[in-house]
This record gives structure tokens, C-alpha cells and sequence, in this order.
């Protein structure tokens, strides 16, 4: 397992700043992916970005940017959407997995946390996470399962209830580690925070960034919450429109003023802006 | 006294039965949603399968129902794979209409082959009466009541204990979350329509057993299977149980206390009485699933 710093990389040198993107070793990388729906309906225009091996990526951008297309076509899952990668490849491991089937794309060590929970309601908390094995061919899903409840206590407390009666935090860390009982190289975030309080937020991050350090799990993270975003990421990038219009490393981003404007709220002093005036900002200035 | 409780057995060996036979429905349904009306037609072919292997080909009973077990869950994969695969992504009105078809083929080639006549499967248990209490039984009933609480224990336990059993009960809950962790959903379509239809050969041989064998005795069961799922909940495996039994006891009341007083054979109609008033109450039936909301 490689660890998520810069202990993994050629050349490490103490106080470096944080690896970015080319310098660790590439675990995925999506290159200029077209993506339509029902043939007609161009949602990604030349999306490109690379996740290395190990760190954890932000994918940030408004409603609609595009962000939920680019992890279901990374995992599969746009085929149950009627839509399909048009132009462009998405290299995983040095093998072409556009268009792959799902289930393949799972076994390849790929799995999507869908947007919204979706756990399974009529089901235990327990056979939730069973139902994450189902392409294991290994005996080790006693410890696996065992890593999960190490993770989330509160699922382990729950483990025999319906998972439709748990709360919108304890179903969020059921969707978790029901992807982690595939035992993922690469986990696909999408909004975690989505419905949650602040302070579950927190804690749901910061056990994200625990298994992310602890377990060598790579992670893509699409987030509307900036902040939260930025604070575990390693590196970013930024969509709008069905393109990506700015990347880099966290730190860089956080100091970019665009950035700073639209996704955090701030002003360049650093202060932060009433709402009502980001709005109308964003109204006058869009990346195009 | 001696009376009710006699029809009492015979309705619940004959309600296990139905509760078999309901149970392959439910479970296309759970998985696809799609109403297979050929659901008891199916049941008859297996049901005429078995005998002709027994019969024409002189095969013991026992391996030949075993034998054509195992060929209709084949058969349940190929069906699922030539007729339903291409409909993935359609309306499921087409799906069921497709089913309709299928009814009317499967029914039009037993009466090709088989004609409108009843047969007689042959006899593989001594016709010795059993007599509890007051109670008579054939050694067929309660080998069939038997078969039926095995089978339907069996796939319980399929469900709750094994991954693929479990999976299959995900893919009912939310099909996109279950793909999304792997999941090959054809995969589970196709064993569910396998496992329908070994349960649905099940119930026929044992109902063929008990009483007699006709084309159109049999695809009967495919009605009957209707107001058993429907009183039970049409998503919901305990409810296919309680309906069967409910529906295979009310049969046997009627026949044994209304029809002497009225002359005329109300058995078959009683069931659909019984499910409009109880669809009146419980519009999702008994054990329908009720949508999980948190407050």
C-alpha cells in the first residue's frame, strides 16, 4: 500500500510541499472523455484529469457542472442512465475502461459511492455491507468487516436493524463502507456532505481522510462544500459547464481568487463576503 | 367438527402448494417488477415434463421430477436470456405483454402434444391412509405439505444467509445502488427466473400428484397464484406464504360448506371475493412493503 504523502514518491524530501499531480504514480487518468446522453445530450465536453496513486482528489463546481457524469463514467454506471463516453479514454492500471461494464469496473477495484446514500432500506445494516462482496472471491470478509465497524462504531451498534431506520449520518457511513467491503484501489465520492450537519460533516471527512492514510485507498471526491473539500484534499480541479476549468494543488487553489470568490466566499482580504454579492459576482463573471 | 378440521389440512397442504407456486412469482416481480402471466403454464410443462420422462421414457419417478427440476432452472435462464434480456430498458407493460405471449405458446404446444385429457402420475407412494385423530391424510399430502415447507424454508434461508440471496433482495431494494457495488443485475434476473421456475415445477408436480394432470387444471394454479400474491402483498416472500395458505384453506371451506348448500361450485370464486375485499382494506395486501420514511 502506498502511503498518501510524499513517502510513496522517487524523491522525498522533508518540507516539501505536498506531491502533485505527474510525480506520484498515476492511478487513474481521464483523458478528454466526451460524454452524451440518450446520443443527443452532450453533459462532458473534453473533461481530462489525473488521480495519483494514494491522495485524494477534489472534483468541485456547481449544480450540473458535470461532476456526478464524470464518476459514472469512470465507474460504469452511465450505461443504466442511457448514456455513453463518446470521445476519449479513461486509463485505469494501463487498461481503457470507458464504456466497461459496471460490474467489471468493480472487480478492477473501482466503486462509486452514488450521490444521496442509496442504501438498501429493506435491508440490515449488515447485509448492506454483505451485499459489497459480492465480487469477492477471497475468505476475508470477516476482517473486512470488521475494519468497517473499526471505522464507523455506530454502524456496529446498528448492525441488525434496517438500514431504512438509521439516520442520515449513520446511512451516509453505511454507503462508506459498503464500498469498502470491495476493497476498493479507488473510491468514488460523490457528496458525502449532502444533507448533513455541519458537525457530521466533520467527522465523516475526517474518517474518510483516516482511511484514505490508513488503508493506501486513492479517492476522487466531488463536493459542493469547498471548504470541507479542500481541507483533506491533496490536489483539485474545478468544473463548470461540463469542462474542468481550473486544477492544481489544494494550497493553490485555496490562494486563487476565483476560487476564493465563487467557491469559498471570501474577498482577497480573506474575509468573508455576504452571499447576496457572490451571487451577483457570479452572475456577471462565468468561466465559458 | 371432525369435518372443518379435515378441510383445514387439506387446505393447507393444498395452501403450502399455492404458497410454492407464489413464491416464483414474487420473486420475478421483486427483482424485475415484470407480472409473468405465464407463470402457470410454466408449471404445467414442468409438471407434464416430469411425467413424460416417467411415463414414456420409463424413467423412476424421483430422478425424472429431479431431472426436470433441473432443466427448468436452465430453462428459466435461457428464457430470461432470449425473451427478456432484449426488453431491458423497456416499458415493463411490454414485458408483461411479452409474458402473455408466452402463456398462449406454452399453452397451445401441451395441447399439441398432450391434448385436453387428464392423466395420472404415476403412484411412487404406498396408498395407505394415514390417520391422525380424525384426521385423514394420504401419504402423497403430507409428503407434498413436506416438499413445500422444505423448499420454501430452503429458499428463506437462501435469502437471508447467502450473498447471492441477499444481493438479489438489494437489486429489489435499489437496482443502480446494487450495480454500482458490482452487482450484475442480468446475473440476478436470471437466477430469479431460474428459481421461479423450479418452484413453480415444484408445486406443480406435487398438485399433479395429488389430485390429477390437465393442460388446463394446471395452468389454472397461475391464476390461483394471483389473489395468494396479491392477499399477501405482491413484493413480499412471507406474503406469498400467508396468501397461498389463506387462498388453499378458503378453496377448501367453500367446497366443503357452501357449495353442498348452494348446489353449485363457488370454490374457485371465493378466492377472488376474498382478495377484492381485503384489496379494499389493504390496498398493498398484507405484507405489501411499506415505504420506509424516517420523520
Amino acid at each position: 500500500m502506498t502511503q498518501p504523502t510524499t513517502a510513496g514518491t522517487p524523491l522525498p524530501v522533508a518540507g516539501s510541499p505536498p506531491v502533485t499531480a505527474g510525480a506520484a504514480q498515476t492511478l487513474l487518468t481521464v483523458n478528454n472523455i466526451e460524454v452524451v446522453y440518450q446520443d443527443v445530450i452532450l453533459v462532458l465536453k473534453g473533461v481530462s484529469l489525473t488521480v495519483p496513486k494514494g491522495q485524494i482528489v477534489a472534483l468541485l463546481g456547481t449544480n450540473g457542472a458535470g461532476k456526478s457524469t464524470t464518476l459514472k463514467a469512470i465507474s460504469g454506471l452511465l450505461s443504466a442512465e442511457e448514456g455513453h463516453v463518446r470521445q476519449g479514454s479513461i486509463i485505469y492500471r494501463g487498461r481503457d475502461i470507458a464504456n466497461a461494464d459496471p460490474a467489471s469496473v468493480v472487480q478492477a477495484g473501482i466503486v462509486q459511492v452514488l450521490e444521496g446514500r442509496r442504501i438498501f432500506k429493506h435491508l440490515t445494516v449488515e447485509e448492506n455491507l454483505r451485499v459489497g462482496t459480492i465480487t469477492r472471491r477471497d475468505g476475508a470478509v470477516r476482517e473486512d468487516m470488521e475494519m468497517v465497524y473499526h471505522y464507523f462504531p455506530r454502524l456496529y451498534e446498528r448492525r441488525r436493524q434496517l438500514a431504512g431506520y438509521c439516520s442520515g449520518g449513520e446511512q451516509q457511513m453505511l454507503a462508506i463502507g459498503r464500498a469498502l467491503m470491495v476493497r476498493p484501489q479507488l473510491l468514488l465520492l460523490d457528496e458525502p456532505s449532502l444533507g448533513l450537519a455541519p458537525m457530521l460533516v466533520q467527522e465523516i471527512f475526517a474518517i474518510v481522510q483516516r482511511i484514505n492514510v490508513e488503508q493506501g485507498t486513492t479517492i476522487l471526491l466531488v463536493e459542493q462544500n469547498a471548504r470541507v473539500a479542500l481541507s483533506v484534499a491533496h490536489s483539485g480541479y474545478i468544473m463548470e459547464n461540463g469542462r474542468i476549468v481550473q486544477e492544481g494543488p489544494v494550497e493553490q487553489l485555496k490562494n486563487n481568487p476565483d476560487v476564493k470568490e465563487f467557491y469559498l466566499g471570501l474577498t482577497e482580504s480573506g474575509t468573508r463576503k455576504s452571499y447576496r454579492d457572490v451571487k451577483a459576482y457570479r452572475r456577471r463573471k462565468r468561466y465559458m | 367438527m371432525d369435518f372443518l378440521l379435515q378441510l383445514l389440512v387439506n387446505g393447507l397442504v393444498i395452501g403450502s402448494v399455492y404458497a410454492l407456486a407464489a413464491l416464483g412469482f414474487v420473486l420475478i416481480y421483486k427483482a424485475s417488477r415484470v407480472l409473468n402471466f405465464a407463470h402457470g403454464d410454466f408449471l404445467a410443462l414442468g409438471t407434464f415434463v416430469a411425467f413424460a420422462l416417467a411415463t414414456s421414457l420409463r424413467l423412476p419417478v424421483i430422478p425424472s421430477i429431479i431431472l426436470t427440476l433441473v432443466c427448468f432452472f436452465v430453462l428459466g435462464l435461457v428464457v430470461e436470456r432470449v425473451v427478456l434480456r432484449p426488453l431491458i430498458g423497456k416499458e415493463v407493460i411490454a414485458v408483461i405483454m411479452v409474458s402473455v405471449g408466452l402463456s398462449s405458446v406454452i399453452k397451445g404446444i401441451m395441447y399439441l402434444v398432450w391434448g385436453p385429457g387428464y392423466f395420472l402420475f404415476p403412484e411412487f407412494l404406498p396408498d395407505v391412509p394415514i390417520i391422525i385423530g380424525d384426521v385423514y391424510l394420504s401419504p402423497m399430502h403430507l409428503l407434498g405439505l413436506a416438499i413445500s415447507a422444505a423448499l420454501l424454508g430452503l429458499f428463506s434461508l437462501f435469502f437471508k444467509r447467502s450473498t447471492l440471496g441477499v444481493a438479489m433482495r438489494a437489486v429489489a431494494d435499489d437496482q443502480q445502488a446494487a450495480l454500482s457495488l458490482g452487482v450484475s443485475v442480468r446475473k440476478i434476473f436470471a437466477v430469479s427466473w431460474g428459481i421461479a421456475l423450479v418452484s413453480a415445477v415444484a408445486a406443480g408436480v406435487v398438485v399433479g400428484s395429488i389430485t390429477s394432470l390437465s393442460t388446463e387444471g394446471l395452468s389454472a394454479i397461475g391464476i390461483l397464484v394471483f389473489p395468494a400474491v396479491i392477499v399477501g402483498g405482491l413484493d413480499s416472500v412471507p406474503g406469498a406464504v400467508v396468501g397461498g395458505l389463506l387462498i388453499g384453506v378458503l378453496e377448501n371451506l367453500t367446497a366443503g360448506f357452501i357449495d353442498p348448500l348452494l348446489g353449485v361450485s363457488l370454490r374457485s370464486v371465493v378466492p377472488f371475493i376474498v382478495l377484492v375485499l381485503i384489496l379494499m382494506m389493504k390496498p398493498y395486501g398484507l405484507f405489501g412493503t411499506v415505504e420506509i420514511e424516517r420523520v
